[in-house]
């Protein structure tokens, strides 16, 4: 499996990461090689197997429809980059 | 050629937990930006989901309401975008495995047989924060409503007009506001409609390209942003030119719908099972009982009304158009023994006198068992029709009981023959020439003598009895 | 007395008789890091006020007469466990500055105690690496030789025990994490069963696959240090309800009839000389103590680590989502528009490693690829954990080496990611099963580099594990050696 430019700049463009274009092309042939490798997995027949997304059967955690205190807008903030009055600020957005 | 719209519907209903789907934080709305957050809602590291189980019980319920079937195990995935009002770069959602499926409701326009619309699926998530724009050169962004539950409702492309749209929708919104899940409070957002819309030639069974038009929140807009695109995807068919797929916004002073085109690129939303989330296993038993406990359906409540209480059809559509309009129309019938007396003033004097007001049902001034009341006073024959609607405006302004109104000001009803005799007398002393007129073959004036003895009596008269009085002496 | 060499059972003995205060053992646990760390690099942050002001109120705790196991004891955090107050970086310029409101569960069981901390601990970024170099704050170093990597990604929680820095400290195990440097270290590193330690707090990496576990001088201290920790977490839906039994109470000298499997695909021909010694000398010692070796089968060990990559990256590539410069880490200040403002703050704030996580991760998910790389390895995954299953019909415990070599050299293996990830292929599938896992001190290597031995036990059943790894340690004494620093 070899991945293309046009694929990285898709997936980089998916994940939000500006990547250089020495990064461009140094995980283009290392993300080829990785995925050359997983393609090892096609070798197991698994018609029929359902997939594991949890290492142990849980189910049915709930919590009671209950208010409990909020950490407040200070403490919300409180790490915040930019923020003006109690908002968090972003570059403008347009709708 | 002659197009034909296809139209289905997703609708997001905002669900009225005390706190949010996935952490213990308010959902009460109008609070300082960013109060009502905290590690899980914010995003921040580390901080884990843990599903609010009111919010199941809520989607059993909208489920089992619109016939769909109830998943035994469903499960949360994530659906990935980035968006400054999604804290954590992803929105925890139902993909694979809903928790309801398969549903459908019943739709009538006026005129044509009954139409079963198909319910898809209804999932649970949570709702994104809210941006606010032109904050210091910038836009800021508050999370107090990240983390709301919310159902979104899947129609199936079933609708072929915008009117079979808003029927299905005011049904979809009286369900959940029966069953007390959601405030319906569209301009809020609170019941809010995302409609994706094309045309294809009729005869045809190819579906054409469709356009989704985002976030309508009036029933009326709907029907406005539907018919608009409608026209707008015919004609430019017709023009030759090609619809798009796109998300289209709906401008409601234009009353059009505009492109996003170009503010939106193309999502892959990566959708995969939360990990952070257990299976949600929903076992028989608890189905059973949610539908145990599910309150009376409007559909259900409308026939019984009909049945019940022998109303005609249009008083029981009237009269269950919300929960609270009927529970005090039954509470009024409840105790004054005329159901149809009960819906007139229902439907009427109490409608036209919260119409005048802001007040609404729930807390109307006049409650059902005073209103009961005033109703036996005409049943009794103590007051009239006319003396009861002033009876009432006293009893909109004042706590008092009709019974001590009527005697305070002295309104009971005049049912003693010697004393209407009396008045019929001397009103047909001073009006020979009209006497003469009646006694000619112009019955007509019969009116005239009810109203003079009527008016001579204060409107305390019984109306029976003076018709039956007047008739004797003019007939004399 | 060196107080800094001291295990939790021993320290406390002494706290509780009195003989010595925890805020001697602070300081000089103080005095050892600031000695020993510009070698190291363990430490990201170290609160030395904050632990002496801890130790103060934990000395007047045990003068009022409660000293719970870990009052007074100094230890130390991977700096991935949020600590309200002391800054969380997990070894990310994206959380440089990051100060969380709130703790970790699992460090909130052990504040409880009056446990003191020291510091937050040096790692992989976001726990991504085998080898502790892939860190915003520089590469930790191996206490045994300086030139060699202590593992990874808790390579600053392991660097700390072997340097004599902390008594005990927490780490987080994804794939090997935890006992891998506990093997390249000489300490005893536990990766619990997947639900016994809640998450909350911990900053997620690969969430189905993370648990927290941890890194001491001896089984006898991660027996105490798990009972502290484990247990049902209302705050984490994953954590389970089942009751926690006494790990103490398990620790008994005692493999007679102890049926232990040898899984085949692990020990393969061209297995590190060192290691193979190793892996026999154990296998001889315990069954001169009357435990059974059975050879046993994991036929779906050669597929683990492409499994693996391919479900913690795509877990990564969400879970890492958040940090966009919006509400808290690290803001692009150049970028101008909303979207370049995320890309570029993601930029600046990665490393290399967490990036290309990140783009394997978004690989695997998208559209069209989801069915051949993510599905599939779920598949895989039922696959593996059934392997286990099998096993453990025949076996009560299996033996495996923890790393396929002793550490190896800084820089040795960065430019070739693949084969870093091939490191980890006896450690991986134990994540992917759930199941529970210990790496404790075997036979060193000829030129003294300590290697690990990996005892792998059934869903919750740390119990046999930690005595099977008691039973070894009690005759051996591997765990005692220290690094010449």
């Amino acid at each position: 499996m070899s991945i293309t430019c046009t694929e990285i700049d898709h997936v980089a463009r998916l994940a939000r990461l500006a990547l250089s274009d020495a990064e461009k092309e140094l995980f283009t042939s290392q993300m080829s090689a990785i995925l050359s490798y997983a393609e090892t997995l096609n070798g197991l027949d698994t018609d029929g197997i359902s997939p594991t997304s949890r290492a142990v059967p849980v189910e049915n955690a709930f919590r009671a429809d209950a208010v409990s205190a909020s950490i407040g807008t200070d403490q919300a903030l409180a790490n915040a980059p930019d923020r003006v009055d109690s908002f968090f600020r972003v570059p403008p957005v347009i709708e | 050629m002659k197009f034909q719209p296809v139209i289905g519907l997703e609708v997001h209903v905002q669900l009225n937990t005390q706190s949010k789907i996935f952490c213990g934080c308010s959902t009460r709305f109008g609070a300082e930006p960013n109060a009502h957050t905290c590690p899980v809602c914010l995003g921040l590291p580390g901080a884990l989901p843990v599903l609010n189980r009111q919010v199941v019980e809520s989607a059993i319920m909208a489920g089992l309401a619109t016939n769909c079937s109830i998943a035994h195990k469903s499960i949360f995935a994530r659906k990935n975008y980035f968006y400054p009002d999604l804290p954590k770069g992803y929105q925890i959602s139902q993909f694979e495995q809903p928790i309801c499926e398969k549903g459908w409701l019943e739709i009538q326009l006026e005129g044509q047989p009954p139409k079963r619309i198909g319910i898809t699926r209804i999932h649970m998530e949570e709702d994104a924060g809210k941006l606010v724009h032109g904050l210091g050169n910038g836009s800021g962004v508050d999370l107090n409503r990240a983390g709301t539950p919310l159902l979104e409702v899947v129609s199936e492309p079933d609708f072929r007009s915008a009117d079979e749209a808003v029927a299905y929708l005011k049904q979809l919104h009286q369900i959940v506001t029966y069953l007390g899940i959601c405030d319906g409070n569209m301009e809020e957002g609170s019941f809010r409609c995302d409609a994706n819309v094309s045309v294809m030639p009729v005869g045809s069974d190819t579906l054409g390209t469709r356009a989704e038009i985002k976030n309508v929140n009036s029933f009326k807009f709907v029907k406005q942003a539907i018919e608009y695109e409608i026209v707008r995807q015919i004609d430019l068919i017709e023009d030759g030119g090609k619809v798009v797929q796109e998300t289209r916004l709906f401008d409601p002073n234009a009353g059009t719908t505009r492109s996003m085109r170009g503010k939106e690129e193309a999502h892959d939303y990566r959708y995969f099972p939360d990990p952070d989330l257990v299976p949600l296993v929903i076992s028989s038993d608890w189905v059973e009982r949610t539908e145990k406990d599910l309150p009376e359906l409007p559909a259900t409540k409308r026939q019984r009304f009909i049945t019940q209480f022998g109303l005609p059809e249009y008083d029981a559509d009237v009269l269950t158009a919300s929960r609270p309009l009927a529970d005090y129309f039954e509470e009024t019938a409840a105790f004054a023994h005329n159901p149809k007396a009960a819906a007139n003033w229902v439907m009427g004097e109490v409608t036209r006198a919260l119409n005048d007001t802001t007040l609404n049902i729930e807390n109307c001034p006049v409650p059902p068992r005073r209103l009961a009341d005033l109703l036996h006073l005409i049943d009794q024959g103590t007051i009239s029709g006319s003396i009861a609607k002033k009876v009432f405006e006293e009893l909109w302004q004042n706590d008092k009981e009709p019974a001590a109104i009527v005697t305070e000001q002295g309104l009971a009803q005049v049912s003693d023959s010697g004393a209407i005799e009396a008045v019929i007398d001397q009103i047909l002393a001073v009006n020979q020439g009209q006497v003469e007129e009646y006694r000619s073959g112009k019955e007509k004036v019969f009116g005239f003598f009810v109203g003079q003895v009527m008016k001579a009596m204060k409107g305390k008269g019984n109306p029976a009895l003076i018709n039956e009085l007047l008739l004797k002496h003019l007939k004399g | 007395m060196e107080l800094h060499t001291l295990t939790i059972h021993q320290l406390h003995q002494l706290l509780k008789s009195r003989q010595v205060s925890s805020v001697e053992a602070t300081r000089s646990l103080l005095a050892r890091i600031e000695a020993t760390d510009s070698r190291i690099n363990a430490f990201i942050t170290v609160a030395a006020d904050q632990a002496m002001t801890a130790a103060e109120v934990a000395d007047q705790r045990i003068g009022s007469g409660d000293c719970a196991p870990l009052t007074g004891v100094p230890v130390a955090l991977k700096d991935i466990f949020l600590t309200e107050g002391l800054r969380t970086t997990c070894a990310s310029r994206m959380l440089e500055n990051f100060i969380a409101p709130y703790d970790a569960t699992a460090w909130a069981n052990m504040k409880k105690q009056g446990a003191v901390l020291l510091g937050k601990l040096n790692q992989d970024e976001f726990a991504m690496g085998s080898s502790s170099e892939n860190s915003a704050f520089g590469a930790t170093r191996n206490p045994w030789d300086t030139n060699r990597i202590p593992g990874g990604s808790s390579g600053g929680s392991a660097a700390a025990i072997a340097a004599q820095q902390a008594i005990a400290t927490l780490g987080t195990d994804t794939g090997g994490s935890i006992r891998q440097p506990a093997s390249h270290c000489g300490c005893v590193g536990l990766k619990p069963t997947y639900g016994r330690v809640s998450r909350h707090g911990v900053i997620a990496y690969a969430s189905s696959l993370d648990q927290v576990g941890p890194v001491t001088r001896d089984v006898t201290d991660a027996a105490l240090l798990l009972q502290t920790i484990a247990g049902h977490d209302p705050l984490d839906s994953t954590s389970v309800a089942q009751a926690v039994p006494d790990y103490s109470a398990a620790l008994k000298n005692d493999v007679k009839r102890l049926k232990i499997g040898l899984p085949k695909e692990y020990f393969i021909d061209g297995l590190d000389q060192d290691v193979q010694r190793a892996m026999d000398n154990a296998i001889a010692h315990l069954r001169s103590q009357g435990a059974e070796f059975v050879e046993v089968s994991l036929p779906h060990t050669a597929y683990a680590v492409a499994c693996y990559y391919l479900i913690a990256t795509a877990e990564a590539s969400s879970n890492l989502a958040r940090y966009e410069g919006v509400r808290f880490g690290r803001r692009a200040s150049e970028a101008q528009g909303l979207i370049e403002m995320m890309s570029q703050s993601r930029a600046e704030g990665f490393g290399a490693e967490v990036k290309r996580r990140i783009m394997l991760g978004t690989y695997a998910l998208s559209s069209g690829y989801y069915d051949a790389y993510y599905l599939k390895a779920q598949k895989v995954r039922t696959l593996i954990q059934r392997d286990f299953n099998e096993a453990f019909k025949q076996v009560d415990i299996l033996l495996t080496p923890v790393a396929p070599t002793p550490a190896f050299r800084i820089g040795e293996k960065t430019a070739d990611p693949l084969q870093m990830y091939l490191s980890d292929i006896f450690t991986i599938p134990v994540n992917l099963a759930g199941t529970c896992g210990i790496s404790i001190p075997a036979q060193p290597s000829a030129d003294g580099l300590p290697i690990g031995l990996q005892l792998i036990g059934r869903p919750f059943g740390e119990e046999t594990i930690l005595q099977a790894a008691y039973s070894f340690e009690q005759t051996t004494d591997w765990h005692r050696q220290k690094a010449a620093l």
